[in-house]
């Protein structure tokens, strides 16, 4: 594969992103408080009203919760300052370009569409949450999926349709104002997380902090999944808090964002929103989630339904609605946006708005369907475990291939359209560790285990805790095909980097 | 916008964050019905959002 072959549509997807091509210049740099404003407004979000009710549902105590979700979040912290700021702050390049460089054009276009449908996916559930919002002040209940409600009511539809449209139609005129808009929510919403948190604690019967600790084991993070729900535990905790960002810090999606920083320490500025918005905001909404249910049985309900509106309204009454419906929409909107941008990778020659639309018209029917929300944390798990191998080759490809005497960007500078070493890395670790887990959670893929060896099939995996070996295997192969590749083709490279 | 005006619309929305969260604690002591802890919310949020947005700039990190 020549790049003096290189077919228009390379060409096409580069000048989409000429704009960026070059490093962030010097004067262009922004400080800390740039970055603790960005990660606190960006990681509270529609879906913490979501993944904090999930832990609760899934069964985890007390303990899992309070030490696994620290544990997971001082992991993800890290992994942005030690493993993403460094890079980004050497290179100064968006993670198109870096992906690009080790991986070619061909695998950058598929990475970009695959992730354009995940953004959808995401938006999607983000439009479900505010949905929520919506239909409750419309009178409208929103589907009960644990109690087997698979399919919306048709006005339920409708208000999604609705917000989804509006939601779309605003990431087609540009999301600047939005952005704008959603820095000034940010600062507002961990303050109705926290009250609604504080206000809904009588109702499961703690009246002063003694009482707290009891009480949270008993009636909050009992140790029981709720009917529906797998079992969690501690390492649950500590994968999803870590996992659920990893195509940013260890996928290296961050790169984009911290390119603009002046240090790599302010990679430690992550902290502020996992801290705030993946451990404050789950614990909060967990413990209106379990007031909620509780609430609810004592009224006769044997089947609550805690959506993030119902448990909102409990907490923080109207305030908490608008809430949920600014946490979705200020958080779908520019995942919208970027999965047009995302998906316009795939198809140059379209306009940006007719791909918008199309992305917009995806996300709807994603909001309609209320497994997405019922099964959020693992859509969430498996998009950090198949996104996260080519940043993690980035990181080798900056560090270990110099030490190992092997060429870095190998791909750009031969002039590559696709890295097979790449490609062998990034789908062989996804394929390993899907399979190792599906084996024993899918009974269709049973079958494995009778053809696998004894230690293989006696390994038991967790979805949320195969993080590390998805990255080692991942970088593993690729390190491995990448010897195989440079020594089977030791032609002279071109001085002239290819840009 | 003045130094003066500046310092005042901080004011204003921090003292609408205070509302959005200290009421919660009373309504934890049992201080504070929960409907006049709703309607305080209301009020907390209209402050913030009604002067916030004049004085948070935006940014372009290019994401």
């Amino acid at each position: 594969m020549d790049s003096s072959n290189t077919p228009t549509l390379v060409e096409r997807l580069d000048a989409l992103y000429e704009y960026d091509r070059e490093p962030v210049k010097e004067d262009k740099l922004y400080g800390w408080s740039t970055f603790i404003a960005m990660f606190a407004s960006e990681h509270i979000a529609g879906t913490e009203f979501v993944l904090g009710t999930l832990l609760v549902l899934h069964g985890v105590t007390a303990f899992d919760v309070f030490a696994g979700l620290a544990l997971g979040n001082l992991l993800a912290v890290l992994s942005w300052a030690f493993m993403c700021a460094p890079i980004a702050v050497k290179e100064r390049l968006t993670v198109y370009w870096q992906i690009r460089k080790i991986a070619g054009p061909y695998l950058t276009v598929l990475y970009s569409g695959l992730f354009a449908i995940i953004l959808c996916l995401l938006a999607g559930s983000m439009v479900n949450v505010s949905t929520t919002a919506v239909s409750l002040t419309m009178g409208i209940p929103s589907p009960n999926y644990a109690a087997g409600e698979t399919v919306p009511s048709i006005p339920w539809i409708l208000v999604a349709v609705g917000v989804g449209t509006v939601i779309a139609v605003l990431a087609v005129l540009g999301f600047e104002r939005l952005t704008h808009f959603a820095k000034v929510v940010a600062p507002w919403m961990p303050f109705v997380f926290l009250a609604g948190a504080i206000a809904s604690l009588p109702s499961l019967g703690v009246t002063n902090l003694s009482q707290f600790w009891d009480v949270a084991n008993e009636k909050i993070w009992t140790g029981e999944a709720h009917e529906g729900h797998m079992q969690y535990g501690f390492w649950s905790c500590v994968g999803l808090a870590w996992l659920c960002n990893i195509c940013q810090h260890m996928g290296m999606g961050d790169v984009t964002i911290f390119r603009y920083a002046r240090k790599w320490q302010m990679g430690f500025c992550s902290a502020f929103g996992m801290f705030l918005g993946h451990y404050m905001a789950w614990i909060c909404s967990g413990i209106l989630c379990a007031a909620f249910v509780h609430t609810r049985l004592a009224a006769g309900d044997m089947s609550p339904n805690p959506t993030p509106a119902n448990i909102a309204m409990l907490g923080a009454g109207y305030a908490g609605i608008v809430c949920v419906l600014l946490a979705g929409w200020t958080t779908a909107n520019p995942t919208l946006y970027r999965a047009g941008l995302a998906f316009q990778v795939a198809t140059p020659n379209w306009r940006r708005w007719i791909v918008t639309l199309i992305a917009g018209v995806v996300m709807i029917i994603t909001a309609c369907i209320p497994a997405v929300l019922h099964y959020l944390d693992r859509i969430v798990a498996y998009y950090g475990l198949f996104f996260m191998p080519l940043g993690a080759f980035i990181f080798i490809d900056f560090w270990l291939f110099p030490r190992l005497g092997l060429v870095q960007n190998y791909a750009e500078r031969k002039g590559l359209l696709a890295s097979w070493p790449a490609a062998v890395g990034w789908f062989g670790s996804f394929a390993i560790c899907f399979l190792l887990y599906a084996k024993d959670n899918y009974e269709s893929l049973g079958w494995i285990n009778d053809r696998l060896p004894a230690m293989l099939a006696k390994y038991h995996a967790d979805l949320f805790s195969q993080v590390l070996p998805a990255w080692v295997i991942a970088v593993t192969l690729y390190t491995v095909c990448s010897l195989v590749q440079q020594r089977l083709s030791p032609t002279v490279l071109s001085s002239e980097v290819q840009q | 916008m003045t130094k003066n005006s500046h310092f005042f619309l901080r004011l204003v929305s921090y003292s609408g964050l205070a509302i959005s969260f200290l009421p919660a604690l009373l309504v934890f002591q049992g201080m504070m019905a929960k409907e006049t802890y709703f309607q305080l919310l209301l009020v907390g949020m209209l402050l913030w959002f009604g002067t916030a947005i004049f004085w948070i700039k935006p940014d372009d990190l290019g994401g």
